[in-house]
C-alpha cells in the first residue's frame, strides 16, 4: 500500500530578484512500513524535499507538483486538514535538537503538546503517555520536568524522537538526526530509531549526507544532486554496484573512524557542489565533476532510466547505446 | 547596566549525562547573585552621590548666600547654616559629611518652600508613583500587544503603520502633547476633565468618589505619558520577536500542527519576552524624564512638579534632593530587572 | 572595494574613488523615507540660513512690533501673533536657528567626547579600559533629564548651559557604541599586521580604527541630534533657556507661563511643536535610511 507518492515536485525560492530552483522535478514513492534514505551533499535539495512534504517551507518558496500522502495531495489540502496531518500522520525529527526545542519549556510539556492538540485526552493521560515515550527512547521519566539545556546532546535527540512518535504517525521524516553527535551516541540513536520504526511499522524517510549511515538503516536509497534524484533503488545494491558516477564517488567515501572530514566530502571527487543558481537547465548537472563524462552529457536530456531490478539511475551510461560505467572506468 | 546579550545566554554546554541542578545549589547561587547585584547597586548609588556632590559644589557663589538670598538672616543664623552645611571644611570632609546626612535622611532644607527637603519629597512621592506606575503598566501592555503583532507580521501594513505611528510619537515633545491635550480639555471639552491638579480642591468626597475624582485628574497626564512612552515598548517587543522569528523551535512548533497565533503566543512570545523584560525596566529613566514635564504641565503635585518648582530660585538643596531620589529609583529598577530576569529564564537560573 | 574593470578595448581601468559614494547615493535615493528625511532637513537648513534676509529686529524685538496682541491667524499674520504682538510664523522660522544650532553643537560635543572615550577604552586593554567603561556604565544609570536639569540650573540659564547639559547626558551612549566597534575593528587581521609592522598607538587609532568607526558614529549622530533637539525643547520649557532668545522651546515655555493656554491660543502652541516633530522625524528617517543601507537584513516569513 503506497503511503507516499511524490510526483514532479519542484521548489523555487524567490529571494529578492533572484529565483533559485532548489528541487527539480523529483519523483519517488514510499510504501507503508518502508524506509527510504535520501543522500546528498549540502545544497542538493534533500532538506527542502523533506520540509515540503508538510509544507513547512517559508512563504518565499514556490512549490509545484503533487505530494500524495495516503491518497491525498498535501499541496492542495486546506489549512485545517494540513494541521491535522502535521505530526498526527507525519512527523519530523529535526537536526540540532538544542535549537529545535523551545528553551523555556520543559521537555515533558513539549512532548505532550502535540498529544493534547491532536488527541482528545486529559492532561493526566497525556503525561502517562509522555512517560511511556521517554521510557521507549531510554530517557528516565523523571527528566520530564527538565529543560532542554539541562540534557546532553544524545538525550535531546532521544527526546526529539520521543516527540516525533507521540501521536503514532504513519510516517516519520528524520532530517540529519545524528549530525553533531559523536560516533558512539550516533550509533545508539540510529539503532533506537530503526528499532522503534520497525516495531511500529512506521514508514521513515531519513536524510543524511552520510551514505554509510543510510546504507545501514534504510531499505531503499535515493541519491540527490543539484536538486534532482540521480539514482534510486535498494540500498545494498546501490552501494555495492552503483549505476551513477556520483553514487560511486559517495560510496567510496566510507568514513574512517576519527576523521570527521571524511564524512562530509566524497573522496577523490574534485570540485564543490554546484551553486543552485548556476545549474544548467539542459544536460546532466554532474558533468563538470564526473570522471566518466563524455560528449553527450552536457546536452542530452536527462531522466531516470531503469538500471536493474527496482532501481533507476539518471546517468546516460545505463542506456544500452553507451558504454556502461564499469567499462568507462576500466578504460 | 547592560541588558543581557542573547548571545551571552546561549546554551550551557552539553554535560555528559546531563546536569541536574539540585534545589539547594540553585538557592545558594541565587543568594550569591543577589548579594553581588546589591553591592553593585550600592556602588552605583555611591557614584550618584559623588556626582551630585561634585555638581552642586561647582556653584560659583557662596551656597549660604544663595540659600538665604532675599531672606533676612542674622549673622548667628548664617554661622549656624555654615556649620550645618559644612562649608568651611575641606572638600573630602564635606563629602563625607554629605554622605552621612543622606544616609540619615537629611536632604537639606528648602528655603523657598520653607520645609525640609525630605518632608517635601515624602509628600510628593505618592502622586508620582501613581502617575508613573499607571502609565508604565498601560504602556507596557499596549506596547507588548502591538509589538508582538507588528514583529510577527514583519513588513505587513499593520507593522508599517504601527511603526510609523510609534516613530512619530517618539518625535513629539511630551509636554507639548500634554499642552495640546490641556487646551483641548479646557476649551473644547470644558468641564468634562479638570485642567490640572490631583483632586478638586476644598471638596470632601467619600472614598469611592475621591478615587473617581483622582482618576479624572489622572486621566490626561497619564494619557500624555502613555502616548509618548509606549512607542519604546513596541520597538523593544518588536525587535525581540523578530529576533526569534528565524528560530528552529518555531519550525518544530508549526510542524506539530499548531495554529499560527498559538505558535506566536506559546512559543515565540515567552522567548521574546525574556530580553524585553530587562529592557522595559531600563526604560524607567526615560519615563521619569517624561513625568517631570507632564507633572509640570498638569500641575500634578508629584516629584516632577517639585523639581520644576525647585528651578525657580533655583532651590539648590531641593534640586539636589530630587536628583538623588530619581537616581536612586533608577538604580532600584535596574536591580529589580536583574533579579526578575533571573527568575524568568531557566537557562540563567542554572548558572 | 576597488575592483579593476576592463574597458571595451580590453585595457584595464580602475574605477574612480567616487564609485562607492555614487553607489551609496543610488541606494539612498531609492529609499522613500530616506529621501523624505533629507528633503525635510534641507528645507529647514534653507529656512534657518536664509531667515536673516527677511526677519529683522523689527519683527523680533517686543518693543518694536505693532501687531495685534495674541491674535488668531489672519490674512496678515498667517499663524497669528503672540502676547507682545509678534508674528508667530516668523518666530517659528527664527527659532529654528538657535534650536538647530544647539542640537548640532551639543551633538558635536557628544561625538567628540564619546568617540574619544570609546576609542581609548576600546584600544587600550586593561585598567584604563575597565575604568573608562565602568565610568561610562555608571553614567548611563543616571537618569538623563534630572541630570541635565541639575547641571543646567547650576551653570545658569542660557543656551550654553543647555548645550553642555545635553552633551554631558548623551556621551555615554556614543562611547559604548564606539568602544564596541573599536574592539571589533581591532580584532581584524589588518590591524594586527599594522601592529606587527610597528605602528604606534596613535597611528593605529587614527589610520585604522577611526575610518571604520566613523560611519557608525555618523549614523548614531543623526539620532543624537534628534534627541538633542528634543532635550533643548524640554530644558527651555522648564525655564532653563534664555528668555530673551527665541527658540522653539522658549516659545512653548512662554505660551505656557503667560497663560496663553488658558486663553485657548492654540496658534501660539502648535507651530513650534509641529516644527520640532518634523525636524526630529527628518533626522530619524535619514539616520534609519543610512543605517539600513549599511546593515541590510533579510526578512522572511513562514506559514
Amino acid at each position: 500500500m503506497t503511503l507516499l507518492e511524490v510526483r514532479n515536485l519542484d521548489v523555487t525560492y524567490h529571494v529578492g530578484d533572484k529565483a533559485v530552483r532548489a528541487v527539480r522535478d523529483v519523483d519517488f514513492t514510499l510504501d507503508a512500513g518502508q524506509t527510504l534514505g535520501v543522500a546528498g551533499e549540502s545544497g542538493s535539495g534533500k532538506s527542502t524535499v523533506a520540509l515540503s512534504l508538510l509544507r513547512l517551507l517559508p512563504n518565499s518558496a514556490k512549490v509545484t507538483g503533487e505530494i500524495l500522502f495516503q491518497g491525498e495531495d498535501v499541496l492542495a489540502m486546506g489549512w485545517g486538514k494540513l494541521r491535522a496531518v502535521r505530526w498526527a500522520q507525519m512527523s519530523v525529527v529535526f537536526q540540532g535538537a538544542m535549537s529545535a526545542l523551545n528553551p523555556v519549556r520543559t521537555i515533558g510539556e513539549q512532548i505532550a503538546e502535540p498529544i493534547l492538540l491532536h488527541e482528545k485526552v486529559r492532561e493526566r493521560a497525556a503525561r502517562a503517555r509522555v512517560d511511556e515515550l521517554l521510557d521507549n527512547v531510554g530517557v528516565s521519566a523523571r527528566r520530564r520536568s527538565a529543560y532542554p539545556h539541562e540534557l546532553s546532546g544524545g538525550q535531546r535527540q532521544r527526546v526529539m524522537i520521543a516527540m516525533a512518535m507521540a501521536c503514532r504517525p504513519n510516517l516519520i521524516i528524520a532530517d540529519e538526526p545524528t549530525t553533531a553527535l559523536d560516533v558512539i551516541v550516533q550509533a545508539q540513536i540510529l539503532t533506537l530509531l530503526t528499532d522503534l520504526v520497525r516495531e511500529s511499522g512506521i514508514g521513515m524517510i531519513m536524510i543524511s549526507h552520510d551514505l554509510s549511515v543510510l546504507a545501514e538503516t534504510c531499505e531503499r536509497l535515493a541519491v540527490m544532486y543539484a536538486g534532482e534524484i540521480v539514482e534510486i533503488g535498494p540500498s545494498r545494491s546501490l552501494i555495492d554496484d552503483s549505476q551513477h558516477p556520483y553514487t560511486r564517488a559517495l560510496s567510496s567515501a566510507f568514513p574512517r573512524i576519527g576523521d570527521p572530514a571524511s564524512r562530509l566530502a566524497p573522496s577523490g571527487l574534485p570540485g564543490d557542489p554546484p551553486d543552485p543558481t548556476e545549474v544548467a537547465e539542459e544536460g546532466c548537472p554532474f558533468t563538470p565533476r564526473c570522471p566518466v563524462a563524455f560528449d553527450a552529457c552536457p546536452t542530452h536530456p536527462i531522466e531516470l532510466w531503469p538500471a536493474g531490478e527496482n532501481r533507476s539511475s539518471a546517468c546516460l551510461r545505463v542506456l544500452p547505446e553507451y558504454e556502461s560505467i564499469d567499462q568507462a572506468v576500466s578504460t | 547596566m547592560t541588558a543581557p546579550n542573547p548571545a551571552q545566554l546561549e546554551v550551557a554546554r552539553d554535560v555528559g549525562g546531563g546536569a541536574a541542578p539540585g534545589g539547594e545549589r540553585t538557592r545558594s547561587t541565587f543568594w550569591r547573585y543577589l548579594a553581588s547585584k546589591l553591592i553593585t547597586a550600592l556602588i552605583s548609588f555611591l557614584f550618584t552621590l559623588v556626582i551630585g556632590f561634585v555638581m552642586f559644589s561647582i556653584m560659583p557663589s557662596d551656597p549660604v548666600h544663595t540659600l538665604t538670598r532675599g531672606r533676612p538672616t542674622s549673622a548667628a543664623q548664617m554661622a549656624e547654616l555654615r556649620k550645618e552645611l559644612g562649608v568651611d571644611l575641606p572638600r573630602w570632609e564635606q563629602f563625607l559629611h554629605f554622605v552621612n546626612q543622606v544616609i540619615h535622611g537629611h536632604l537639606g532644607y528648602s528655603y523657598q518652600l520653607n520645609q525640609p527637603v525630605t518632608t517635601l519629597i515624602a509628600e510628593r512621592l505618592w502622586p508620582t508613583i501613581l502617575l508613573v506606575g499607571s502609565a508604565t503598566i498601560i504602556s507596557v501592555l499596549l506596547g507588548l500587544w502591538l509589538g508582538v503583532r507588528s514583529g510577527w507580521k514583519n513588513g505587513s501594513l499593520f507593522d508599517r503603520v504601527s511603526s510609523g505611528v510609534s516613530l512619530t510619537l517618539w518625535s513629539v515633545p511630551t509636554f507639548w502633547l500634554g499642552l495640546i491635550l490641556l487646551v483641548l480639555a479646557t476649551s473644547t471639552f470644558t468641564g468634562l476633565l479638570p485642567s490640572g491638579g490631583y483632586q478638586t480642591p476644598a471638596v470632601d468626597y467619600g472614598l469611592v468618589a475621591h478615587w473617581i475624582d483622582v482618576g479624572k485628574h489622572l486621566l490626561l497626564p497619564c494619557l500624555t505619558l502613555v502616548l509618548v512612552v509606549f512607542a519604546q515598548y513596541v520597538t523593544i517587543m518588536r525587535s525581540s520577536i523578530i529576533d526569534e522569528l528565524g528560530s528552529p523551535y518555531l519550525l518544530t512548533a508549526r510542524a506539530k500542527g499548531l495554529r499560527d497565533d498559538v505558535v506566536r503566543r506559546k512559543h515565540a512570545f515567552p522567548n521574546a519576552l525574556l530580553p524585553s523584560v530587562t529592557l522595559i525596566f531600563l526604560q524607567i529613566g526615560g519615563i521619569i524624564g517624561g513625568a517631570i514635564t507632564v507633572e509640570t504641565v498638569f500641575s500634578w503635585p508629584g516629584l516632577g512638579y517639585l523639581t520644576y518648582e525647585a528651578l525657580r530660585t533655583p532651590d539648590i538643596q531641593l534640586l539636589e534632593g530630587t536628583f538623588l531620589v530619581f537616581s536612586a529609583s533608577v538604580i532600584v529598577m535596574n536591580l529589580l530587572a536583574d533579579i526578575l530576569y533571573r527568575f524568568l529564564d531557566p537557562r540563567v537560573r542554572a548558572q | 572595494m576597488t575592483a579593476v574593470a576592463t574597458t571595451a578595448s580590453g585595457g584595464l581601468t580602475s574605477p574612480s574613488r567616487w564609485t562607492p559614494i555614487k553607489r551609496f547615493a543610488g541606494q539612498y535615493l531609492r529609499m522613500p523615507t530616506g529621501v523624505a528625511g533629507l528633503v525635510i532637513l534641507l528645507g529647514f537648513a534653507v529656512l534657518a540660513l536664509t531667515a536673516p534676509l527677511y526677519i529683522s529686529n523689527n519683527n523680533l524685538d517686543v518693543t518694536k512690533v505693532n501687531g495685534p496682541l495674541l491674535a488668531p491667524p489672519s490674512h496678515q499674520y498667517w499663524l497669528g501673533t503672540d502676547l507682545p504682538g509678534r508674528s508667530v510664523a516668523l518666530l517659528t522660522i527664527w527659532g529654528s536657528r538657535v534650536s538647530l544650532a544647539i542640537g548640532i553643537i551639543a551633538t558635536l560635543l557628544t561625538m567628540i567626547l564619546g568617540t574619544t572615550i570609546g576609542l581609548l577604552a576600546g584600544h587600550f586593554q586593561g585598567i584604563t579600559s575597565r575604568l573608562l567603561m565602568t565610568l561610562t556604565d555608571w553614567f548611563i544609570t543616571l537618569p538623563s533629564l534630572p541630570l541635565a536639569i541639575s547641571l543646567a540650573a547650576i551653570l545658569g540659564q542660557g543656551s550654553t548651559s543647555i548645550t553642555v547639559a545635553i552633551a554631558v547626558t548623551s556621551w555615554p551612549a556614543t562611547a559604548r557604541l564606539v568602544r564596541a566597534q573599536t574592539l571589533a575593528v581591532e580584532a581584524r587581521p589588518f590591524v594586527e599586521r599594522a601592529r606587527a609592522l610597528g605602528a604606534g598607538n596613535s597611528q593605529i587609532i587614527v589610520r585604522q580604527v577611526l575610518p571604520n568607526v566613523m560611519p557608525l558614529v555618523l549614523v548614531s549622530s543623526t539620532l543624537t541630534i534628534a534627541g538633542a533637539i528634543l532635550s533643548e525643547t524640554t530644558l527651555s520649557f522648564l525655564g532653563l533657556g534664555n528668555p530673551d532668545e527665541v527658540t522653539w522651546g522658549t516659545m512653548i515655555e512662554q505660551a505656557f507661563s503667560t497663560g496663553a493656554i488658558t486663553r485657548g491660543a492654540w496658534w501660539y502652541l502648535l507651530p513650534p511643536g509641529i516644527a520640532i516633530v518634523i525636524v526630529v522625524l527628518g533626522f530619524t528617517m535619514t539616520g534609519r535610511a543610512v543605517e539600513h543601507i549599511l546593515n541590510p537584513r533579510m526578512v522572511g516569513a513562514r506559514s
